[in-house]
């Protein structure tokens, strides 16, 4: 008897410490791909959000509770990724965070939409940190939605803002993935540059699969082909590592114009071509961006997690989050999503971003950079390689700025 | 125009022995026991784990030998308790026996190694261009590929055509009752078809693994492929098995390579009539379907010749 007793007891007393501990605890859905083509840049991003909930944790939370982050594996799939979603929700998680694939992205955007409709008093928030297909802030935005990476449109239009101005591109080729973010990304490119340089003759114009080759190298023999002196591309994870990769092992000598370059893999793929400072990048930030507050997270999060700080939109809205909850004095998602509306918030890069009320869209600062050889005040290299970002072209938050078609429905 | 050519040539042979090292296995198990084998790319796939593994304990070269003779031992074993066993329960009950196996094996693989890529890296001894033609690397890595490729399949050929052990294993495949009766252990023939061509299977994995990606779901992206490869050429040819693979890597590999669509075949559609499904099927190039030309070609030799190019039964 005695002994079922104390049984009884070892089983139900951590259930009830559980239960007691939730009611303290933030749960974030974290659902992105931890297996397949898209896992190398997943993990890292699990480890990095899992860094902040801890950081943050160090210092008393948020109003007082403790942040847990919670991985999902959605196999970069729109409906595996609704149910890891259902599953989160099902287990007390309020607040959702994804990034990979702008198809996933718009499939969690209309559910999370839906499933706030219909469950009143359970709302959940979408947070978005690197899905930048322009529909999610447009055609089909949604107000429990909030996106803190420069959508595809906005870089572009940096990009094609720097390209118009380097004359020694004559023919460009376009590689993207074959889904709806690719298809942005080809499209803005070709209306960009055609307004800028009509000069410029596009090559080739190519759509891959997603996250399903695994040689390349058919591709580079084809861009090799159209005699491209540059290569624009949004290609992603696995995609865009070993795009670089096969362009290393034929010695395919273009310059690179990509928003993802500096992914698991990219780096080592470019220092063995010798592509010195010929691939450039466009991200919210950068480790080498001079920015004291930012180069000091970013040796403190490379000497504990292992990797660069590739998302540092992840740092930016998990501040927000934490800045928002404290303005609302709430963790309820219906308060924290009306605090996060027009907040102005000092990135981590350095300069004042805004989440726009219109369409939650986030707007920063946003930089250039070319990868190689490193200057002296430049001290962060990228996958052992030696070689690392450098600053090329700032664009301050205001001429980051453009127009949206959302309009939004208010709750 | 020419140096795609050369380099798609180059790039569709290599992908092409890649998938007769597998397939030649795979066709030759279903001719003999009248099995599908549906773990077989998953044998690929422990050949480039094991491969991974034992490069990092004991260099590239060792690993290159141990790890396809490990994977053939696994499927020896596989044939012996698993197959055997079921074999008096018929077809069926041995097509779930490897059908279970392939989910089985994928579990265990991303159990041990997880599931995202491994760093599979290509040895330093291989590591540079082995040529430049029209200015284009050709890495001595491909190179080497496609030596060991078409090694064993010369060797393979040599062993069924020209020795004792061939004529045997050749006369199971037709008749197997009777070469039981002459005396031969046809069982102990079947294991080691298997274990071979497990083995076989296990090499692709080690030399593909370094130049493709390896990871717990690489088994599932190449399965496929394997089984229109076979049907393809018909099934339990092993002639028709070579040329099908060849076939289906070169069709692959130019695929991606062409750009036409029927826009540009035809002129593009009245632009009044805005964008539809129809302008999507319209714009869509050669290069964008290029991962389901294969399947087609399936389909239409199963309409057109349903044994394959060189089956000599209806499948």
């Amino acid at each position: 008897m005695m002994r079922k007793l104390t049984l009884a007891i070892a089983v139900i007393a951590p259930m009830l410490g559980q239960a007691a501990s939730a009611e303290d605890t933030i749960k974030i859905g974290y659902i992105d791909p931890l297996s397949g083509g898209g896992a190398s840049v997943g993990e890292g991003g699990l480890k990095t959000f899992q860094y902040l909930a801890e950081e943050m944790n160090a210092k008393g939370g948020i109003l007082g509770k403790k942040i847990e982050i919670v991985g999902l594996d959605n196999k970069t799939n729109p409906q595996e990724s609704l149910v890891q979603a259902q599953k989160a929700i099902d287990s007390g998680v309020r607040f959702i965070t994804q990034g990979n694939g702008s198809s996933v992205a718009a499939a969690l955007s209309d559910f999370v939409t839906k499933n706030n409709t219909r469950n009143p008093g359970k709302e959940v928030l979408y947070f978005n940190y690197a899905a930048v297909d322009p529909s999610l802030t447009n055609d089909k935005c949604s107000y429990w939605h909030f996106r803190w990476d420069a959508g595809s449109d906005i870089k572009m239009e940096a990009l094609t803002n720097y390209m118009k101005d380097t004359p020694s591109i004559k023919k460009v080729y376009l590689i993207n993935q074959d889904y709806s973010f690719g298809q942005s990304v080809r499209t803005d490119a070709r209306k960009m540059l055609g307004a800028k340089r009509p000069d410029i003759q596009i090559v080739g114009d190519e759509l891959h699969p997603l996250l399903k080759v695994t040689d390349f190298s058919p591709y580079i023999a084809k861009i090799k082909a159209s005699g491209a002196d540059s290569v624009v591309t949004g290609n992603w994870g696995q995609d865009i590592a070993l795009l670089l990769k096969a362009a290393a092992d034929a010695g395919l000598k273009v310059n690179w114009y990509t928003y993802y370059a500096g992914g698991a893999g990219g780096p080592t793929a470019i220092k063995q071509t010798g592509l010195d400072h010929q691939v450039f990048q466009i991200t919210e930030g950068f480790a080498n961006s001079g920015n004291q507050a930012a180069m000091d997270f970013e040796k403190a999060f490379r000497a504990k997690v292992g990797i660069s700080l590739w998302y540092p939109r992840a740092v930016n809205e998990m501040r927000m989050f934490k800045a928002a909850a404290e303005k609302a004095n709430s963790v309820d998602p219906v308060k924290v999503a009306a605090a996060l509306e027009d907040l102005k918030f000092e990135v981590l890069d350095g300069g004042q971003g805004l989440m726009r009320k219109d369409d939650h869209q986030f707007f920063q600062p946003i930089y250039i950079s070319s990868f190689g050889k490193l200057a002296a005040n430049e001290p962060f290299d990228e996958e052992n390689t030696g070689w690392g970002w450098h600053m090329v072209s700032k664009v301050d938050t205001a001429q980051a700025m453009v127009s949206t078609t959302c309009k939004m429905a208010r709750p | 125009m020419l140096e795609l050519i050369v380099i798609s040539t180059l790039n569709g042979v290599l992908f092409g022995m890649l998938l007769f090292l597998l397939s030649s296995g795979l066709t030759v198990i279903f001719s003999m026991m009248g099995v599908l084998n549906f773990a077989h790319a998953s044998f690929y796939m422990l050949g480039a784990f094991f491969g991974f593994q034992l490069t990092k304990w004991i260099g590239f070269w060792p690993a290159l030998v141990l790890a396809p003779l490990l994977v053939g031992a696994i499927g020896m074993a596989v044939e012996r308790y698993g197959l055997r066993n079921t074999h008096k329960h018929g077809h069926v009950a041995e097509l779930l026996l490897t059908f279970g196996l392939a989910f089985a094996i994928e579990e265990i693989v991303s159990m041990i190694w997880g599931k995202s890529p491994v760093d599979y890296r290509v040895p330093a001894l291989l590591d540079f261009p082995a040529f430049t033609i029209f200015s284009t690397n050709y890495p001595a890595y491909k190179l080497f590929m496609l030596a060991v490729s078409i090694v064993i399949f010369i060797a393979l050929l040599i062993v069924l055509k020209r020795t004792r052990v061939g004529l045997i294993v050749q006369a199971a495949l037709t008749h197997p009752h009777m070469v039981g009766h002459l005396g031969h252990n046809v069982g102990r023939v079947f294991m080691a078809v298997f274990g071979v061509g497990s083995a076989l299977a296990g090499l692709a994995g080690v030399i593909a693994g370094p130049a493709l990606v390896t990871q717990s779901d690489m088994a599932a992206a190449l399965g496929p492929i394997l089984f229109v490869v076979i049907v393809f050429g018909g099934l339990g040819s092993l002639p028709g098995a070579f040329i099908a693979s060849l076939v289906i890597g070169l069709v692959q590999t130019f695929a991606v390579a062409l750009d036409g669509s029927l826009a540009s075949a035809f002129g593009p559609l009245d632009p009044s009539a805005g964008p539809s499904v129809l302008t999507d099927i319209w714009n869509v190039t050669i290069a964008q379907v290029a991962p389901i030309v294969p399947y087609l070609l399936l389909v239409i030799i199963l309409i057109v010749r349903p044994m394959g190019l060189m089956g000599t039964r209806e499948s």
